[in-house]
């Protein structure tokens, strides 16, 4: 049974992958990556990590969301209505995956992988927290400084206006240069 | 299920990734590559866990991971934001500023 569900999901993370290149719709491609997340997403709660794997389930879905968002904000032909091709150099690109696909799977099969050492914490998700309330603290720290920088940066890279467009070159201008007046003295 | 066909599955995810990001044009769709790539990335690690080490270096190392993939989709949605904004380019191939 369980060798089924691996085996099913297994052909729709695949297939859904290999989907989201060959669908004219940027939507729909968009969804196909989703099934694709969602899979993997429960092979990972197969292996009995429980937790993230929800953690994986609920990201994916607001960031495919977020992600089709965007398609429509970006892309020329995002319900697929104009059938196009958005490629270049499939052949090259071809060869370079197949090769490291080939690489990669003759060394999983080549290697002689060692036996499972220990057993699974009874609560992998107590062990989770405790790891990264303890041993790992420096890993949390960094993640958790590293997402605020993302959010600085994203928000410096995305917004329209930012200081210098206001106060100018050398952020001397005694009035920033706003297209609507603003503040107590308007 | 054998730790063999986890990694063969993370390993063809990775692939499908890679041929995605070589051969896109469009910057959006680049990434959707990269997070394939990611994908299989989480489920290697999930499988390493589960079949060689299940202590919980193995966990963290998943929420790295997936750390990771947030940050791409973040940076990746902002750098298209900041460079449609600039130059109108939504394409790999016109993308051309720092070419040599």
């Amino acid at each position: 049974m369980v060798l089924a569900v691996f085996c099913v999901l297994s052909l729709l993370a695949i297939s859904s992958g290999v989907l989201v290149f060959v669908v004219d719709s940027m939507a729909r491609a968009t969804f196909c990556l989703l099934v694709s997340f969602l899979a993997v997403a429960a092979m990972v709660l197969m292996t009995g990590l429980a937790y993230l794997g929800v953690v994986i389930i609920l990201m994916m879905i607001i960031e495919m969301v977020i992600m089709a968002v965007f398609m429509v904000m970006f892309m020329m032909n995002p319900a697929g209505l104009m059938p196009m091709s958005m490629f270049h150099n499939t052949r090259g690109a071809a060869v370079i995956s197949g090769l490291v696909f080939t690489g990669l799977a003759a060394g999983i099969l080549v290697v002689d992988w060692p036996q499972r050492r220990g057993v699974p914490a009874p609560d992998p998700t107590v062990a989770l927290g405790e790891a990264l309330m303890g041993g790992h603290m420096l890993t949390m720290m960094t993640l958790g400084v590293t997402l605020f920088a993302t959010i600085v940066a994203t928000v410096v890279l995305s917004t329209g206006r930012g200081r210098y467009d206001r106060l100018g070159d050398d952020l001397d201008a005694e009035r920033a240069d706003d297209p609507a007046g603003g503040g107590v003295g308007r | 299920m054998i730790l063999e066909a986890f990694l063969l599955m993370a390993a063809a995810l990775l692939c499908i990734g890679l041929f995605g990001a070589l051969t896109q044009q469009s910057i959006v769709m680049l990434m959707m590559g990269l997070e394939l790539m990611i994908n299989g990335i989480i489920l290697a690690a999930a499988a390493f866990w589960y079949f060689l080490a299940p202590a919980s270096d193995g966990q963290v190392i998943v929420v790295a991971v997936v750390t990771a993939m947030a940050i791409e989709m973040a940076m990746g949605f902002a750098v298209v934001t900041a460079i449609y904004r600039a130059q109108r380019i939504d394409m790999t191939d016109s993308a051309t500023e720092l070419e040599g």
